[in-house]
């Protein structure tokens, strides 16, 4: 189950990073950032946290096991 | 000169980490060429960042960015960001499992069993070795110029015909002799101190140069003003096709076919060690992608006492951070900064270099020749003869001048991207044969000839194939990728599938 919400959860970042909605945006974050970097940077922070989750929720202890001495 | 000093120090500074590295190595094959799988999380993690980053990543994200805007952060950096972690979880692990119980050490031996042909490394050999050579030529060419522009001025007497910088042959000739150095004595595991330490001193270099530029243009709010008042374009990406956005998708699949990557991942202690490169590679590509996009933005609009610092129709982008550097800094500055770009190049190359000489020791001389009757020391031997040779090679063809390899950097990552059909199936349909195999090889390797030959040989630089229409261009990885899936699992539904002993070694049911 929590493989398939993986999968998902990466579909979901690889349609979000699609932001055809900050195309021709060129608005500044904090004075110096321009917004659709702003919007791809949070993008690599999700994927650091899915990454994460991953790690703790689907890890294939499977492989763990069959390589413990 | 100031410079060429930091940069010869650094080189020293890093021949002597390579060469403390290879005092520990305990004098077998597997040792010399995967570390003995001993690597940990951060080595690992700094081993598959730094060699997955090449000169591009300081670069050419500076110089694509000055061309086309930050919409190449997008198109090529958060989108390695999703894909390469997953397939380090997907695949690596696997791979690194399959590895470390049947002994594998390359590439090609995981293929030969897993197909149960004795001959895959035929087809393989030429293909990963033939993609594998362009890639490893850009950063040799790539470190003779950067060291050739900073030195400008350096030696006007001497080297003249250079505009007084150390000509690109002679910088080529010493990057090539520190690689091959630490490689030659050090194997995998003086690669793998030499990339983490490169590996820091590149991400540190990109946050510095990023800092002391905005200071020099005024402060972050200043330089960012400055594009939106004359080049508001830059902060969008309206340079860049949607389509060409969605299917650049295909180019980071390359990280699951690199047989330097799978090196890597074999080196590994435990699959644990796996966790930190998945959690934090997105991080690191942000860290070091993010400040030089934003440079590559800023030098469209920079103006510093009345004059641009970039002139206007500037043409050699990847020059764009260099001079950026040399104009608005310090020389010291600017000789970290070419210490951070040739280590960003160095951490790519001695894994090319060490992965090339793997697949000729073990797959070619050992695998064809009398394996039985090779020492561990002789086999260290023949690896270090072929990373003499392989350098010797690669120095060779730099020199032949052929400055369009340039362009057939994003070629060879189509190509590997477009076989990563063949590893995942291999790794996780128990249905794909060796016939199977062969097939969507074969018929990503005619489509990738095919392409390229219809690109001019790489010289139309933003060859698309056009199907969808003439504004909806897509990366011909696309596809490749496709060609690949369609002959994989059309030829493996038709032959006789693979046998029951295959089967009960790679998968658990």
């Amino acid at each position: 189950m929590n493989r398939r919400i993986m999968y998902i959860a990466t579909l979901v970042l690889i349609v979000l990073h699609q932001d055809v909605w900050f195309w021709t945006d060129a608005r500044l974050l904090f004075g110096f950032m321009p917004i659709g970097l702003a919007y791809h940077a949070l993008i690599s922070i999700l994927a650091g946290c899915l990454g994460a989750w991953a790690c703790y929720a689907c890890w294939p202890h499977e492989i763990e096991d069959d390589d413990t001495p | 000169m100031t410079p060429l000093i930091v940069i010869t120090c650094y080189l020293l500074l890093l021949l002597g980490l390579g060469l403390y590295a290879g005092r520990m190595a305990r004098g077998s094959s597997s040792d010399f060429f995967l570390a003995e799988r001993s690597i940990g999380p951060f080595l690992l993690l700094m081993s598959l960042f730094g060699t997955t980053m090449t000169a591009f990543a300081l670069v050419g994200s500076t110089g694509e960015s000055f061309k086309r805007g930050i919409g190449v952060y997008g198109l090529m950096a958060s989108i390695s960001g999703i894909i390469h972690p997953l397939i380090f979880f997907i695949i690596g692990i696997r791979l690194w499992s399959f590895g470390k119980r049947n002994g594998y050490m390359t590439q090609i031996q995981f293929f030969r069993d897993r197909l149960e042909s004795e001959n895959i490394g035929i087809v393989l050999f030429p293909i990963l070795v033939g993609l594998l050579i362009p890639y490893l030529l850009i950063g040799v060419m790539a470190s003779g110029t950067i060291i050739n522009v900073v030195t400008a001025g350096a030696f006007p007497e001497a080297f003249a015909d250079f505009k007084g910088g150390v000509p690109p042959a002679l910088g080529s000739a010493v990057i090539c002799l520190v690689v091959m150095s630490y490689v030659f004595f050090g194997g995998l595991r003086g690669a793998a101190w030499a990339n983490a330490f490169q590996t820091v001193v590149f991400m540190i270099v990109a946050a510095v140069a990023s800092f002391t530029l905005a200071s020099k243009l005024g402060g972050f709010e200043s330089a960012s003003r400055a594009v939106i008042e004359s080049r508001p374009e830059m902060f969008t990406r309206v340079a860049i096709g949607k389509w060409e956005f969605l299917t650049y998708l295909f180019i980071p699949l390359s990280v699951g076919m690199f047989p330097h990557l799978f090196q890597h991942w074999l080196t590994a202690r435990s699959a644990r060690t796996f966790r930190l490169s998945v959690i934090a590679h997105p991080i690191c590509i942000m860290l070091v992608w993010v400040p030089c996009v934003l440079i590559g933005a800023w030098a469209t609009s920079a103006v510093v006492g009345g004059r641009p610092v970039i002139p206007p129709n500037f043409a050699n982008a990847n020059a764009v951070l260099p001079i950026m550097v040399k104009k608005l800094t310090t020389p010291l500055t600017t000789g970290l900064l070419s210490a951070g770009i040739l280590a960003a190049i160095m951490s790519s190359l001695d894994s090319q270099f060490l992965c090339l000489s793997n697949i000729f020791t073990n797959d070619i001389v050992l695998h064809y020749g009398r394996k039985r009757t090779f020492s561990e020391r002789q086999k260290i031997l023949i690896g270090r003869g072929f990373v003499i040779v392989v350098v010797a090679i690669t120095y060779l063809l730099s020199l032949a001048e052929p400055r369009s390899v340039f362009v057939l950097g994003i070629w060879c990552f189509s190509g590997f991207g477009a076989l990563f059909p063949v590893i995942f199936a291999a790794v996780y349909w128990k249905r794909l044969t060796r016939a199977g195999a062969y097939a969507g090889i074969l018929s990503t390797a005619a489509t990738w000839l095919y392409m390229f030959r219809d690109s001019g040989f790489g010289e139309n630089r933003h060859y698309l194939i056009n199907w969808l229409g003439p504004d909806r261009g897509i990366m011909p990885a696309a596809v490749m990728f496709l060609v690949c899936v369609v002959a994989t699992v059309v030829v493996s539904l038709c032959t006789r599938p693979p046998s029951d002993a295959c089967l009960r070694k790679f998968f658990r049911t």
